[in-house]
């Protein structure tokens, strides 16, 4: 009974003031819905990754490999087999139907291992048609409709293959990918009878690849993911400023409510538990709606982000959602968590101040100051470990914490550096409003700090993820010029007509570039060489970042090859160093170029270098060298002389376009986001406002008793909130371009491989600033409202004895 | 905002107070409460009047109609030969920075500003600020060691002190105090209340105080007595 009279009382606060309890709840939905919108959209690409491993690659089982990263020749699997080992035969490749480039996996589903049956073959009747000419192609029902009347090969349509991949029984594949007695790798299978001759007697040329715990497209998007967590995490933190803050308002509204439950009889700890058990049910209240937002965001930002994916790394997600039950519990725990560590320094204060010192605004004024001087304290911390971070630690995760120790150590440090700047300008105004004006701004930042440091993180984060992906695109835009040189590029349908273009082409064009790959391993990592011509387009065009003064001579001879910035980066490479590209194949990195967008290590050699040593590459796309003007004619002439269709023939301009249409849609997610976390700082701001605005009155009646009038104090009010927005916005410029300087120097070289440049964008600011400032108006407008329209009943009881 | 100062009418060394037939009434939750019911007083140039009464008799209502808080149902407020119920909220602000020195009994200091600035805080917003006088107060009031401090850093008594340094800093023709003595102990009630009255008689000003103390009351140049919202 008592427990329900005093929980009555305590509630009845919020009866009071429904708009705090909005901000609260609002605050705190938000925090849940963006990270758990977040955490759903890294769960559901994980779990496609894990389906994707599971069907692609087979990661369960040991495989053998070439060391070199060439074929096996098929004779070393027979071999295997007769010597009684359970092994099954796998070949890789790429193969286009028409426009659609797939991943062509050839296996021997017979031989397969059971653990590894994961490919979907039908009954009895399919595993025939599968193996026997001319045989089946089973795809994902995307991948189906992209290449239906693409191929004469029949179609095995199954829901558990990723989209972009066809497997096919081995001999098919062998001989699409013209690749006759030739396997990528033999899997394992996991049970063999003992007593077998060791693998290193009898196929002592070939490696064992153990299990990967994380398949390539897990580890490659790993930053990806990253990157999305920590954006999560900001949007969650500056939504928990605003709970903290509504939290810390709503403790010292109710002062005199504890001090008079405690005097008759409540005790400290039955209170305690009461306002625990009061933000548990908030939090599960607006937990439950946060949640119910997350999944909404991520059904929204999901297809943006498969389409990132798919652009950035060629990882497969499917564009929808499924609810996860493990999601909904996290959700709930992290609002729940969220809650209380927001309101663990309100709790402890209470604790902490004896019973009759409860009531008085000083004593909380005072255990503030200590607050304050531990916020000062904290922030040095951070951002001394911020540095050393940068200067003695290595790895994504160091550039993270770099991120994560700046931006927190900031914030905490910004009510600070703001009060010395209020304090500044009190000391150097001389009229009594003037000098009002700056006092009172000073005492309103407590109210508003946490307000302040939320605006400040996102505005931070606007400007440094703002500046990185401008940067990225200017630089991008630039290299793009360069690398796509060619007017017009141009594919081949199979090998006969590629002879049969190179020959027309000859008295066609200024110069025909052939495009020209192998996917081998080098060092262990999957890459692709490049075969180039020797030509004006390379040694004018290509963007190289470093190189010995006559490398386009030491390519063009075969000697030397050049390597892409993410190749030079991982392995660490130097000018000079050998790199083994087929067993009998070294050459010597003359120069590293710029290749962004592209997860692998790539390497760029003379084509008739990659031809002697991969004979089977394939020679069908050409990049062709006209005069501008002759472009359409030339489109026209290939058309009518060779019949290809649209697709096969593409220009630089569309090319360009859809580079960049990839590009942006990659940031598509970054900038919603972006939007989102700056939503709920304007939604802090106005939460603390709107509180503070409650709490306003006995500081406003004095100046308007002494004559000043209702509107120039709202006005004043309009003005300071501004100044403080500016204020924070001022602060928010060097901390978002040190954001943007550790994004593009250490979390992007340790993420993708590349180093950018950084530029500079003060337009992209001023809109910013205009965005913030439109905010503020609006974060200040009703409370603004409420203020001018106060009647002055309102303010007398301010004045009067008897209020 | 030192454009107020071009808003300042007249300074009146004294100001001679006329109220006809001044009534006033608020909504409450049992209907409409009429507090004054046609209040006829005069005050002369200098006068110190105690307005004393019960709770609930309008005394508090009466004084912030004089200092133009609030705004009558119907009757005159004629201060200095001028009605100031007429003016609008920009002349009343104008009126209130001026003219009239307001002394509450919860002091009402401005909590960001330290002694020093709350002193001179009209003073400056009416354009009289006047650092001897300021000094002159400083010593009289015995607050000189209090002037860096913070309102929430000093007692009752100190901060009623400053209160009346603050409101005598603006040489107001009219000073008007509602219970100033209330929340202060008996002795340093006297004493305050002694300040207050020897330094507007000091500056001529005229005195309106409203207090439920009888002995107070006496010892001011006149008493007026109200009763359900008249003067009796």
């Amino acid at each position: 009974m008592m427990m329900w009279t005093a929980a009555t009382a305590l509630l009845s606060h919020w009866r009071r003031r429904p708009l705090q309890l909005g901000a609260l709840l609002s605050g705190l939905a938000l925090a849940t819905a963006l990270w758990s919108g977040v955490q759903a959209i890294n769960a559901e690409a994980r779990a496609s990754y894990a389906r994707a491993a599971a069907v692609l690659d087979q990661d369960e089982l040991v495989n053998l490999v070439s060391p070199n990263g060439r074929s096996i020749p098929q004779a070393a699997f027979v071999r295997l087999r007769r010597a009684g080992w359970n092994v099954s035969p796998v070949l890789e490749g790429h193969y286009r139907f028409g426009a659609t480039r797939l991943r062509m996996i050839g296996i021997e589903p017979l031989t397969m291992p059971v653990e590894t049956n994961t490919v979907d073959l039908g009954n009895a009747g399919d595993l025939l048609s599968f193996i026997s000419p001319p045989g089946t192609l089973v795809v994902s029902p995307g991948t189906a409709e992209k290449i239906r009347g693409q191929t004469d090969l029949a179609l095995r349509v199954s829901d558990q293959m990723p989209d972009g991949v066809a497997f096919a029984d081995i001999g098919l594949a062998q001989r699409l990918l013209k690749r006759d007695g030739e396997l990528s790798r033999i899997v394992i299978a996991g049970d063999q009878r003992p007593g077998l001759e060791p693998l290193g007697m009898l196929v002592p040329e070939l490696s064992v690849r153990e299990t990967n715990a994380q398949s390539d497209v897990e580890h490659l998007t790993e930053s990806f993911h990253l990157n999305l967590t920590a954006f999560g995490f900001l949007a969650f933190v500056v939504g928990l400023l605003i709970v903290y803050s509504t939290i810390g308002l709503a403790f010292e509204q109710r002062r005199p409510t504890f001090r008079t439950l405690r005097s008759l009889g409540v005790s400290l700890k039955v209170l305690a538990v009461l306002l625990i058990a009061e933000l548990v049910l908030f939090a599960l209240a607006a937990g439950a709606v946060g949640v119910a937002i997350g999944y909404l965001i991520a059904s929204l930002l999901l297809p943006g982000v498969a389409a990132t994916l798919e652009g950035l790394y060629g990882a497969s997600v499917p564009g929808t959602l499924s609810l996860r039950p493990e999601w909904w519990v996290s959700g709930f725990a992290i609002a729940v968590a969220g809650t209380l560590v927001s309101s663990a320094q309100s709790l402890l204060r209470l604790m902490r101040v004896p019973l009759l010192a409860v009531a008085q605004p000083q004593t909380w004024g005072r255990s503030s100051e200590a607050g304050r001087r531990f916020q000062v304290l904290a922030a040095a911390a951070l951002l001394s470990l911020s540095g050393a971070l940068l200067l003695w630690a290595d790895g994504l995760e160091a550039g993270f914490g770099v991120l994560g120790c700046l931006l927190l150590g900031a914030s905490l440090l910004l009510p600070a550096v703001l009060s010395g700047f209020l304090t500044l300008m009190q000391r150097m105004s001389s009229g009594a409003l003037v000098t009002w004006f700056w006092a009172d701004a000073r005492q309103q930042l407590p109210g508003l700090s946490f307000a302040l440091m939320a605006l400040l993180l996102a505005l931070a984060a606007n400007i440094g993820v703002g500046t990185m992906v401008e940067s990225f695109r200017l630089t991008f835009v630039g290299w793009l010029d360069q690398r796509l040189a060619a007017e017009l590029y141009v594919a081949a349908r199979n090998g006969d007509e590629a002879d049969r273009l190179r020959a027309w082409l000859a008295t066609k064009v200024e110069s025909v570039l052939p495009i020209s790959s192998v996917d081998v391993e080098i060092r262990g990592q999957p890459m692709q060489v490049f075969g180039v011509v020797d030509d004006p387009t390379y040694r004018e065009h290509w963007p190289l970042i470093v190189g010995i003064p006559d490398v386009w001579d030491r390519v063009a001879s075969g000697e030397g090859v050049l390597v892409n910035e993410q190749l030079w980066r991982r392995e660490r490479l130097r000018i000079g160093d050998k790199l083994d590209l087929a067993s009998d194949w070294e050459a010597t990195v003359v120069g590293v170029y710029s290749d962004y967008g592209n997860p692998k290590g790539q390497v760029m050699a003379a084509i008739n270098a990659l031809i002697s040593h991969y004979p089977q590459v394939s020679r069908l796309r050409y990049g062709l060298r006209v005069q501008p003007d002759q472009v359409a004619d030339l489109r026209s002439s290939l058309s009518d002389e060779f019949g290809l269709p649209p697709d096969n023939i593409v220009d630089q301009a569309a090319l360009k376009e859809q580079s960049r249409r990839i590009f942006d849609r990659t940031f598509l997610v970054t900038g919603a986001l972006n939007i989102f976390t700056l939503g709920v700082a304007a939604l802090a701001m106005f939460s603390s406002l709107l509180t503070l605005s409650e709490m306003r009155l006995p500081q406003l009646a004095p100046v308007w008793a002494m004559g000043v009038t209702r509107r120039d104090l709202a006005l004043l009010e309009l003005l300071r909130t501004l100044v403080l927005w500016l204020a924070t916005f001022a602060a928010a410029l060097p901390l978002g371009l040190a954001l943007a300087w550790v994004l593009l120097a250490v979390v992007n070289v340790e993420a993708f491989g590349w180093r950018l440049p950084m530029h500079i964008f003060p337009y992209e600011w001023v809109r910013l600033g205009l965005v913030a400032l439109a905010a503020g108006v609006i974060s200040v407008f009703i409370p603004l409202r409420r203020l001018a329209g106060l009647a002055p009943s309102e303010l007398l009881k301010v004045l009067a004895n008897e209020r | 905002m030192e454009s107020y100062i071009c808003d300042i009418v007249v300074i009146l060394a004294a100001i001679v107070i006329a109220l006809r037939n001044l009534r006033k009434s608020y909504e409450t939750a049992e209907g409409r409460l009429e507090v004054l019911r046609g209040i006829n007083l005069d005050l002369g140039a200098g006068e110190s009047v105690a307005l004393i009464g019960e709770s609930g008799s309008g005394k508090s209502t009466l004084l912030h109609l004089v200092a133009c808080l609030d705004r009558p149902d119907s009757g005159e407020i004629v201060v200095g030969g001028r009605d100031i119920s007429k003016l609008n909220d920009r002349e009343r602000a104008a009126y209130r920075r001026a003219e009239v020195g307001l002394v509450f009994q919860q002091f009402n200091l401005i909590p960001s500003l330290d002694v020093a600035a709350n002193l001179a805080f009209h003073a400056k917003l009416a354009g009289r600020h006047d650092s001897a006088w300021e000094n002159e107060l400083v010593e009289r009031l015995e607050i000189g060691a209090l002037l860096t401090r913070y309102p929430e850093q000093l007692s009752t008594g100190q901060q009623q002190r400053v209160a009346i340094g603050r409101t005598l800093a603006a040489r107001p023709g009219l000073v008007l105090a509602d219970e100033p003595t209330g929340n202060l102990d008996e002795a340093n009630g006297d004493a305050v209340l002694e300040l207050m009255l020897s330094l507007s008689k000091g500056t001529g000003s005229t005195l309106l105080l409203v207090t439920h103390s009888q002995r107070l009351a006496d010892r001011l140049d006149r008493q007026v007595h109200l009763r359900s919202g008249k003067i009796e």
